[in-house]
């Protein structure tokens, strides 16, 4: 074991989870990847490995599998300086409209899942006395749309959750970032009409995280354009908003 | 369906573009009429599946490294800033470059892309170990110089066209720093440039930039620039070993109107750019590997400088023997018409290594065309001077250019045809580019 730092990524085969773990391990932090299949993470920890000489432990998580968090926090080496959730699923918003089990399965991934995990890591990280945590939300959750508003209600939580939670964890010493990345050029959003100009790579949310982190920033819109749109959104009355399409 | 075209922006065509995840993935994608494409920095159709274009910078991985051996393995479509900002700190660089660090291994293979070492370095793909291929057959193999050398030489600059690259083993240069020392010289026409470079021969890196609105006697004045690394000990006090890459800040926000080239603004831009390195000849001094080796990726989307209709940039090699009446000529004929490039450039390359890799022993220019009026005439009277003096035009670069130049210009394709015929008899690997250069349609 080295004296460096921990990063652990929750969501490790994301675009934006290797991102993260790229940018982490190039600032000299070792790393953990966590997913629901290790063998899928190896090639991604031969990649951290050769390329920044740093240590990658990989673990197994999965997020709806509520029942196994508190194994999977007490089962982990050492626990991280900091803990990255990337976790998430857009689903299709129109299949959510009438199949409950597809709502279901966005509403726990987005909300239920990533607020309860994190939630067990500030316990231990207050105990310690330091920490970080970042949740991974989105822009999506700042005014729910017709578009998306599953997705975006259950991101609404978290955001909400995180939002309560560094409220209560910046006594006990822990941090907590809220990252809200808006339209980002990946696995989930490929095929979708993106705004170019509103629009980034994966590797610039993978810094933004890292130095959130490291200045101990609250909340992020990775491109700060989104700040000024949500702004607009949040501020337009509901008599206009309902009659406009997103 | 897509509209997709090259860095040129010329063509656009339609093609169906995938962009796999896994190398599973990749063999599902690969049909009748696909092609890779990288990063796409090839300026015209070379990167376009005549049906399917397939994706493949999401296969950004490297496999692993082993600093004993100067050797790296990673997946092709690792982009070389990548390489450049992962290695370069721990003291190792890509042996060869080209004009921008935007593109992917995989691409860098395929056109065996050169730098100003390959008059003493050779191409990108003498630095190529082995490649992981999967043929258009469907078959994964390794490819080396010991096995499976015909696929491995015909996949050094082979545009592609022998299956899709999904890995590599590269061998990285030891670099102390990432630092150029840099010398400039003053040419004040292309006898005195053309001297200069072979003056430069014994110089790692040579380039010269020319001013191809020069007429008459000041025909082609240039400025050479040779460059070494630089050792530690040669640094400024404090100066960091390895210099940081910014991202291109400054873009291009929008099609310039083609008003904006004319005779008058290329003549002053060039004036300028002349007097300004005049003004650093003679010493020698140290610049950051950057803007060095790439000039152009300063500014992002520079490809929007020559307006909507794209442009077209024309690279040829004139053999030795030939060269200097060659040269003459054509720079004579580009800056009578007067809407020529900002800047030509002109470098010595040495003997190529795969079977249709690009350069030979000679000299090569390099000029951009913006997409007007009768430019593709004109480029084909280019090309009968270029032809007639035994040289040929660089495929990575090309849109337009006739069958019989290509064939002309490289009489190894016959060679190149049976072994890409060998590993994908049904011909399923096609680009826009081999529709228009090689296949029988």
């Amino acid at each position: 074991m080295t004296s460096r730092k921990i990063a652990l990524v929750l969501g490790g085969s994301s675009d934006i989870g290797r991102a993260a773990a790229r940018a982490f391990a190039r600032a000299g932090y070792d790393v953990g990847l966590a997913g629901r299949d290790v063998t899928a993470l190896e090639p991604d920890a031969a990649d951290l490995r050769a390329r920044y000489n740093v240590e990658v432990g990989l673990y197994k998580f999965d997020v709806l599998d509520t029942a196994s968090f508190d194994g999977f926090v007490s089962g982990l080496p050492v626990l991280p300086d900091v803990i990255i959730s990337i976790v998430g699923l857009l689903g299709v918003q129109q299949n959510a409209e009438s199949d409950l089990a597809h709502a279901t399965t966005i509403m726990r991934s987005n909300y239920e899942g990533p607020s309860l995990i994190l939630g067990l890591f500030a316990e231990k990280f207050l105990a310690r006395g330091t920490g970080t945590i970042v949740g991974v939300s989105s822009v999506a959750g700042d005014r729910g749309r017709a578009s998306n508003y599953v997705y975006g209600s259950a991101k609404a939580g978290f955001s909400a959750f995180l939002s309560g939670l560094r409220a209560r964890a910046s006594r006990g010493g822990v941090h907590v970032v809220t990252v809200k990345p808006g339209f980002v050029r990946t696995k989930m959003t490929e095929g979708m009409k993106l705004i170019g100009p509103l629009t980034v790579e994966a590797p610039v949310v993978g810094d933004a995280i890292l130095n959130a982190v490291e200045n101990k920033t609250d909340v992020v819109y990775v491109s700060g354009k989104w700040r000024l749109v949500m702004l607009i959104m949040k501020a337009l009355p509901e008599a206009v908003f309902k009659k406009l399409k997103f | 369906m897509t509209l997709v075209s090259g860095w040129g922006r010329f063509p656009v065509v339609d093609s169906d573009v995938l962009r796999p995840r896994s190398f599973a993935a990749v063999d599902e994608a690969v049909m009748a009429g696909s092609v890779a494409r990288g990063n796409g920095r090839a300026y015209g159709d070379a990167a376009i599946g005549a049906v399917r274009t397939i994706g493949m910078t999401g296969f950004d991985r490297v496999r692993s490294f082993d600093a004993a051996t100067a050797r790296v393995r990673l997946e092709a479509g690792v982009l070389l800033s990548d390489l450049i900002d992962t290695f370069g700190p721990r003291g190792f660089l890509p042996f060869v470059v080209p004009g921008t660090r935007f593109v992917s291994v995989g691409g860098a293979i395929a056109a065996d892309v050169h730098g100003k070492n390959h008059h003493c370095e050779g191409g990108f793909g003498r630095y190529v170990d082995s490649i992981l291929l999967r043929t258009g057959q469907g078959e994964v193999i390794e490819a080396s110089r010991e096995q499976n050398s015909d696929a491995f030489f015909a996949t050094i600059g082979g545009m592609g066209l022998t299956g899709i690259i999904l890995e590599a083993t590269l061998r990285l240069r030891r670099a102390e720093t990432g630092w150029i020392r840099e010398r400039v010289i003053c040419a004040s026409d292309l006898d005195a440039a053309m001297r200069a470079l072979d003056a430069g021969d014994s110089a790692t890196y040579s380039v010269a930039w020319i001013d191809c609105a020069a007429r008459g006697r000041d025909l082609g004045r240039s400025l050479i620039y040779l460059g070494e690394h630089a050792r530690r000990d040669e640094l400024a006090d404090g100066a960091a070993a390895f210099p940081v890459g910014k991202n291109p800040g400054l873009g291009v926000p929008f099609d310039f109107p083609s008003m904006t080239l004319n005779r008058y603004s290329i003549r002053a831009f060039n004036e300028l750019y002349y007097r300004m390195g005049a003004r650093r000849a003679g010493g020698s001094h140290v610049v950051s590997l950057y803007p060095y080796f790439f000039p152009l990726d300063a500014i992002a989307e520079w490809n929007r400088i020559y307006g909507r209709r794209g442009f077209l940039q024309h690279q040829c090699v004139i053999p030795e023997a030939s060269a200097r009446a060659v040269l003459a000529d054509i720079l004579d004929r580009v800056a009578r018409r007067g809407d020529a490039s900002f800047l030509a450039v002109l470098k010595k390359l040495g003997q190529g290594d795969g079977i249709l890799s690009f350069p030979l022993p000679g000299y090569t220019l390099a000029l951009d065309f913006p997409v007007k009026g009768d430019i593709l005439n004109f480029l084909d009277e280019i090309d009968r001077l270029v032809v007639g003096a035994g040289g040929r035009l660089y495929l990575a670069k090309d849109a337009r250019q006739a069958r019989a130049t290509f064939e002309a210009g490289y009489p190894a394709l016959s060679r190149f045809n049976a072994i890409r015929k060998s590993l994908d008899p049904a011909c399923n690997i096609r680009s826009k580019l081999s529709q228009r250069l090689f296949d029988e349609v």
